[in-house]
């Protein structure tokens, strides 16, 4: 009975990595791009895969303590990058003004890590599944692998970040 | 096998830690006695629930100035008000930030937007910002809807206004609407408490 569990869990678990997350819309000026992605499909982007450990960041560029947290994760990811880590910030702007406001912010901080938009309006069907402690506030980040997972709904100062990235490095 | 069964433990754990429920209780939770406020409003007026006689409960919306998703919502917390305050359920919405965080959020500026805004129902200022952590709210807006009962203001329903905050006619449920609709008929409220995005409280 177990055995047959197991395997489920393992078909289960491989049918699942091959699928591929569809993007709603893709943003685009110059060379900037970024995708957009209703939760379904940003969970499948966001899925764990071999030793990666997943820094995501939830923010909007008119969310001033997201925008002032920002660097550091610009920061982390500059110093892991060559580390397993990855760093992906999660735009919440309006869709409306993603185009203008998200694609102007990028080139203007001249960002590295990857961003990715977020447009799915009903998140009451989602925030619990990011993380069940949530209250739906921003800034909020999520640091795990595909062993652990802690949420955070906070603004990080780098040393913040960095111990909280260390804890889960540690913890493996 | 020995090792599939470790395997499976592994993994097993690996979920259990990876998924657990971790919920830091703070704040009201359905059913709890909320409480009184004496409150600064924008016509400088102090405001508790305790003056409104003949209400029948509060929709209490923590908001803002400054943040997209309050102002998105603005319109339609006026509509709120304007619909149930005569049915016994009005609007107070309450600032909760603190303007030397975010001066957006000032009571003069607060007194701007409210005759920009032309708002139907009291804005009153969370001044030292003692209010919203006893309600628990963490962001703009958060809606507690509450029904005076003999005990005191007992909350029945915690979360958004609605199923979409960036296109108000993409919307398919008003969670508020149906929460004070059902209370109006003496109903149990089906959707007791939902989550939304929002801008965390500037304390």
């Amino acid at each position: 009975m177990l055995r047959k569990l197991v395997l489920l869990f393992f078909v289960g678990i491989s049918m699942f990595a091959q699928e591929v997350p569809k993007e709603k819309q893709v943003y685009k000026e110059g060379s900037i791009e970024v995708k957009s992605y209703d939760y379904q499909n940003l969970a499948l982007l966001l899925q764990p895969k071999d030793e990666t450990v997943y820094v995501v960041n939830f923010w909007a560029t008119w969310c001033a303590p997201c925008i002032k947290e920002l660097p550091y994760f610009e920061q982390l990811h500059e110093n892991y990058k060559d580390k397993n880590v990855k760093v992906i910030l999660v735009s919440l702007d309006f869709p409306k003004k993603a185009q203008s406001n998200l694609l102007s912010f990028i080139k203007r901080k001249k960002l590295k890590a990857t961003v990715v938009h977020l447009d799915d309006p009903d998140a009451n069907s989602w925030i619990e599944k990011v993380a069940s402690e949530w209250s739906g506030a921003i800034p909020a980040t999520l640091i795990y692998d595909k062993n652990q997972k802690k949420f955070y709904e906070q603004a990080f100062t780098y040393e913040e970040l960095e111990n909280a990235l260390q804890l889960l490095l540690k913890t493996n | 096998m020995r090792n599939f069964k470790m395997a499976a433990t592994v993994v097993l754990f690996g979920l259990l830690t990876a998924f657990g429920v971790k919920n830091a209780v703070s704040g009201y939770q359905i059913g709890d006695m909320a409480t009184d406020f004496k409150l600064k409003n924008v016509d400088s007026k102090m405001v508790s629930m305790a003056d409104y006689k003949d209400a029948k409960g509060f929709i209490v919306i923590f908001t803002c100035n400054h943040c997209p998703y309050a102002v998105a919502y603005e319109d339609r917390i006026i509509a709120l008000d304007k619909k149930y305050k005569k049915l016994g359920y009005p609007v107070i919405a309450i600032n909760p930030n603190n303007p030397e965080v975010q001066p957006q959020d000032s009571f003069e500026l607060m007194q701007v937007r409210a005759k920009e805004k032309k708002f139907t129902f009291p804005y009153l200022f969370d001044e030292g910002q003692h209010i919203y952590p006893q309600y628990g709210a963490t962001k703009t807006p958060h809606v507690y809807v509450l029904q005076k009962t003999k005990a005191g203001n007992e909350v029945k329903y915690i979360g958004a206004i609605d199923d979409n905050h960036s296109d108000e006619k993409a919307v398919k449920t008003k969670y508020v609407e149906a929460a004070v609709d059902a209370l109006l008929k003496n109903q149990e409220v089906a959707t007791k408490t939902t989550k939304a995005i929002g801008c965390s409280i500037k304390a």
